[in-house]
């Protein structure tokens, strides 16, 4: 048993304590908007907000989290993942979608400690979120109008 | 590599030194790597430290070390060290960068796959060693001239270089790195009292 | 299976022009429901009565944008305000779903647009007169007093006014008109505009869009299968003791393709699989390397006969004459699709009956393989179609293979709800994957360096051949094989493209633009090798060979060249230019790729891109799937192929050894969209085959020799 806060309710997850979070998350409260696209830790498609961290859910065993604090993209708010979808939608960043969460995620994170990144952070910063859509160009355009949105 | 002609040359040259006056018995090696008691027989303290670190040097020198002591750049990965994947800068506190932390994907303990083969490596201390402690392309002589300088090994005192190989968990994961790593030569004892063993004699470096 | 026959005529025709009137079911379809609720209009656009007009889509939406594009078609002609439209997927019906193109249900070959821009019109236009008939019937008025704009139904006469939700009841009695009129093109106000936005983009940034991983049932159990390692291995014998007793795990059973694993949640069932002791009978199994593979592939290229795909001029006179004969062989390797969402389905059983959710791709095809598995009829196998996370053409098997083993997972659970979720590995180690190719290539040059002859003989897979789609293979010539080998834009004087078929125990399957992905590939890369050995430049020499023959690669080649600035193929820091020209899908391409050397790979800092797609429903789809399908022909060209060990093992497994790009390498893309009222081109897979020898046209001259081989960077 592990005792954790999910998207701020807390949550006693009765499963081994190897399970992956992604699959705890998934099977266990339903929270399908982290996606599983690898499962080690390359595509970045099941990243969720730890204690303020993103994390790879795939890789991270549930007993690592007693007592964590626990984000996902249902749950995830605040000015910078505003600011995000609202780009995201403006410039239709996606295509079909799958590896969003993740990369929003990301960007807000990305936004939260750099207010104004360059196209070099950006890449930095999202290489670990793979698109196979290849959204890319607009990934680095939106972050960049979402970084104006929050300096208004 | 480089690095492994010359440790493999080296390790002739001292098998055949330990043959004449000790015998065979005292070339006793494990999982790849020579115990500190085989060297011994090496009569000068001075030729005795050079052997032991040209050893020690065959742990060094091992992708599990060498991938977090690059020179420039991010962390390698992977038996021929090439980049980590995915793709990780170097950055001023070692450890990663805005929403892709060390921490992102490494765990206090290595993390097996679910549903296939190979683990995420992890460690309490999970990081990218600082620029100046870097190894990649360096020679053993210029690593062990590195590990003796303050200025380029942490502050550290050659007791404490050697606390640091025998006691942090770091250098002891390179033992036991996870499903899918090759661990590095020998093991984390044997390479700890090479270490004291090296300092012991002088902590004399290869020329 | 049971065997069917695609209008061939229609499949290889692929256009808009072939459609006979648009097919509107109505009967019992358009039946009024209750007085309250949504009302179908016609099988393709409902209207509840909050305004909001739903357009049923017959095609996936993968992210190529077929949502999008067709709202834009049905609410263009049913005078629709964007804000009220809606879409989503058609259920499993090949009588009122078919692809023109095809025949059958199902997405590919970029038709979407293309075979259904009349029909959706016609459906647009069709709902507008019912609802213009139901005014006026209701206020008393001649229909042709009427007028519809921006959703808002008006007669100025009596000063009344409706929305649609208000009519839809009344209107749900109207009769469709027999041929709807279509408006005007010059009056288009949401067809070609650039400002309309996709309709799926909100939900894919709060995590609310519905993927088949996210489908969940109370008592549904979760399965994976242990497949061989080997192509073709089958399972000599298994030991699932230690895995029937991992916690969750419910049963294990053996299936055509391998061992299935059913379990209470996913963790369990991989678990079990984990912990499955299997040995693979490899009488049946490719066990030879990737090198032993390609060879063979390569001598047949070299030695074999082939068939004749297109042939002109005197050939045999042209070489004869030659002042120089220039001659180069190019490789490609098997390439997996890799889509994110791997492949998954969910499947519910009930006596006679069974329901599927999944990224159905080619609903007709898992719907007879499901109902030939199952013995039970085509007609109880209902099919929901979920988004796709990525397909790139692996949800679209000519066998249904996915739905196959889908089936037999249910088969072997007997009555009961399972979800079939596929791996990484799964996905990498799967097959069905872009056969490998050999191209050889001659070229005949008379004394003053002017291409007189051009000889292509190459050596791949028949991607129809032992499919349902046999039939569109004619005089031996299976189209998708050697499509981008015929009808190049250049005048050669004399040509002929040659194809030998080649037979693998991999299966194969068509990769995003098919047979173009490897054919633009050694057709360009050779032209710019052929053109840099008579010191021509690479745009002058493409377009003197263009001559009149190709106006509209003309047009795009200028028109990339003008937009780069084009200086030729050197720049300045250490940089250098590639182009490349490439014709697909009624779409016309011309890339021109700005690449350096970094850390001894290429990379990639912008490329421009000019392109005539003719009409683009909607003209920011377009460029985003040019974005899209360059940068995954991109991450092939640079990083992609699948490859086995001595002992036919494959190599790859995740992402880690089958290399994805990453947004670090993917290049600034500047795209010039032609404006014109040519037909619609198909825009998914276009904008992928110029990419790879644009980028290796520019490596070969930052590295001083020829390329020959995908990936450009082999590990």
């Amino acid at each position: 048993m592990t005792d954790l806060t999910i998207n701020g309710k807390d949550v006693s997850l009765d499963v081994p304590g190897d399970t992956p979070l992604l699959w705890a998350l998934r099977d266990n409260l339903r929270l399908t908007g982290t996606k599983f696209g690898c499962g080690v830790a390359q595509c970045g498609a099941c990243t969720v907000m730890v204690d303020g961290m993103p994390v790879r859910s795939c890789i991270t065993p549930v007993e690592d989290l007693e007592g964590s604090d626990v984000t996902t993209i249902e749950a995830l708010e605040g000015p910078e993942a505003d600011a995000v979808r609202k780009a995201w939608v403006d410039l239709d960043v996606p295509q079909c979608g799958y590896c969003q969460s993740g990369q929003i995620i990301a960007a807000a994170t990305l936004l939260t400690e750099i207010p104004q990144p360059t196209d070099e952070d950006i890449d930095f910063a999202m290489a670990g979120n793979a698109c196979r859509c290849a959204t890319y160009v607009r990934i680095r355009k939106a972050i960049h109008n979402a970084a104006k949105i929050l300096e208004a | 590599m480089k690095f492994d002609i010359r440790a493999t040359a080296l390790t002739a040259a001292i098998a055949l030194t330990g043959l004449l006056p000790g015998g065979a018995a005292q070339a006793e090696e494990v999982n790849g790597l020579k115990t500190a008691a085989s060297f011994e027989s090496i009569e000068s303290e001075q030729a005795r430290s050079v052997a032991i670190f040209e050893e020690m040097a065959k742990v060094i020198t091992h992708a599990r070390c060498v991938n977090c002591h690059p020179v420039t750049g991010g962390p390698l990965q992977g038996e021929n060290q090439k980049p980590h994947s995915p793709p990780i800068p170097r950055t001023e506190d070692n450890f990663g960068v805005v929403a892709m932390r060390c921490t992102t994907c490494h765990g206090e303990e290595n993390r097996p796959f679910l549903g296939e083969t190979g683990s995420v490596p992890g460690n309490g201390h999970w990081q990218l060693a600082p620029q100046s402690m870097g190894w990649v392309g360096l020679t053993v002589p210029e690593i062990c001239a590195q590990l003796k300088d303050p200025e380029r090994n942490g502050g550290r005192t050659l007791e404490e270089v050697a606390h640091h190989m025998g006691h942090d968990t770091l250098v002891g994961w390179a033992w036991a790195p996870g499903e899918g790593r090759e661990p590095a030569p020998g093991s984390w004892e044997g390479f700890s009292e090479l270490a004291v063993n090296w300092i012991e004699t002088g902590a004399a470096c290869p020329g | 299976m049971t065997a069917f026959s695609p209008t061939r005529r229609g499949f290889l025709a692929g256009g808009a022009a072939l459609i006979i009137g648009a097919h509107l079911p109505v009967g019992n379809k358009m039946a009024a429901k209750a007085a309250t609720g949504p009302v179908d209009l016609n099988a393709f656009v409902r209207i509840g009565e909050d305004n909001t007009v739903t357009v049923i889509v017959k095609h996936i939406e993968f992210g190529q944008g077929p949502f999008t594009g067709f709202a834009t078609l049905v609410a263009e002609e049913l005078d629709a305000d964007w804000s009220q439209m809606r879409a989503e997927h058609a259920p499993a019906d090949t009588a009122t779903y078919q692809n023109f193109a095809f025949g059958i249900q199902g997405t590919g070959a970029s038709t979407a647009v293309r075979n259904a821009f009349t029909q959706m019109r016609q459906a647009g236009a069709a709902a507008r007169a019912m609802l213009v008939d139901a005014a006026a019937r209701e206020w008393g008025v001649s229909a042709d007093e009427i007028t519809v704009a921006n959703g808002v139904i008006s007669h100025t006469g009596s000063g009344k006014t409706a929305q649609f939700g208000e009519l839809v009841a009344t209107a749900s009695e109207s009769t469709p008109p027999a041929e709807p009129k279509l408006k005007d093109p010059a009056k288009f106000k949401l067809i070609g505009k650039e400002e309309i936005r996709r309709l799926d983009s909100a939900i894919k940034t709060t995590g609310e869009a519905q993927f088949t991983l996210d489908v969940y049932r109370d008592d549904m159990l979760t399965v994976v299968v242990a497949h061989s390692p080997w192509i073709n291995g089958k399972v000599a014998s298994v030991d699932s003791s230690a895995a029937l007793a991992v916690d969750g795990v419910e049963k294990v059973e053996q299936i055509p393709t391998g061992v299935a694993v059913y379990a209470r949640n996913t963790y369990s069932a991989l678990k079990g699989r984990d912990a499955l002791l299997i040995d693979w009978d490899l009488s049946e199994a490719e066990t030879r390397s990737a090198d032993e593979q390609l060879e063979e592939v390569a001598a047949a290229a070299r030695d074999g006969d082939g068939v004749v795909a297109e042939t002109y001029g005197d050939l045999n006179a042209a070489f004869e004459n030659a002042a120089q004969v220039i001659e180069a062989e190019y490789r490609l390797p098997f390439l997996a699709h890799a889509p994110l969402e791997a492949l998954d389905g969910v499947i519910e059983t009930r006596g006679d009956a069974a329901e599927i959710w999944m990224g159905s791709q080619m609903q007709t095809v898992d719907q007879m393989v499901t109902s030939d598995i199952l013995g039970i009829p085509l007609e109880n196998v209902a099919i929901n179609t979920l988004l796709g996370g990525g397909s790139f053409g692996r949800r679209a098997q000519y066998d249904g293979q996915f739905a196959q083993e889908l089936a037999q997972v249910a088969k072997a659970g007997g009555e009961g709800i399972y979800k079939l979720v596929w791996t990484r590995s799964d996905d990498i180690q799967g097959g069905y994957y872009r056969p490998l190719a050999v191209h050889r290539h001659r070229a005949a040059l008379d004394e003053t360096g002017r291409i007189i002859g051009w000889d292509n003989k190459f050596a791949t897979e028949s991607i129809m051949g032992g499919s349902a789609f046999e039939a569109v293979i004619q005089n031996g010539v299976d189209p998708f094989s050697i499509e981008g080998s015929i009808h190049k834009p250049y005048d050669f004087g004399a040509f002929e493209a040659r194809w030998v078929r080649t037979d693998s125990k991999v299966p194969h399957l068509w990769w995003r633009s098919v047979g173009h992905s490897h054919t633009a590939f050694a057709n360009e890369v050779f032209l710019d090798e052929v053109l840099q050995r008579q010191g021509k430049d690479p745009v002058q020499g493409r377009l003197e060979l263009l001559g009149d023959k190709s106006p509209r690669d003309r047009r795009v080649l200028e028109r990339v060249a003008e937009m780069a600035n084009w200086q030729g193929v050197q720049g300045a820091n250490g940089k250098a230019y590639g182009v490349a020209l490439h014709p697909s899908y009624d779409a016309h391409f011309a890339y021109i790729a700005e690449v350096s050397e970094v850390e001894g790979e290429p990379r990639v800092h912008k490329v421009w891109v000019a392109a005539d797609v003719g009409i683009a429903v909607n003209p920011d789809v377009v460029k985003a799937q040019i974005e899209g399908g360059l940068g995954y022909g991109l991450s092939a060209a640079l990083f992609n192929e699948i490859t086995f060990a001595e002992d036919g093992r494959i190599e790859q497994e995740n992402f880690d050894t089958y290399r994805l790009l990453r947004i670090n390498e993917m290049p600034e893309v500047e795209i010039d969209l032609a404006v014109n009222t040519e037909k619609p081109g198909g825009i998914g897979e276009a904008g992928t085959p110029p990419i790879a020898p644009a980028v290796s046209n520019a490596w070969r001259i930052l590295k001083g020799e020829p390329v020959r081989r995908l990936p450009l960077v082999r590990v």
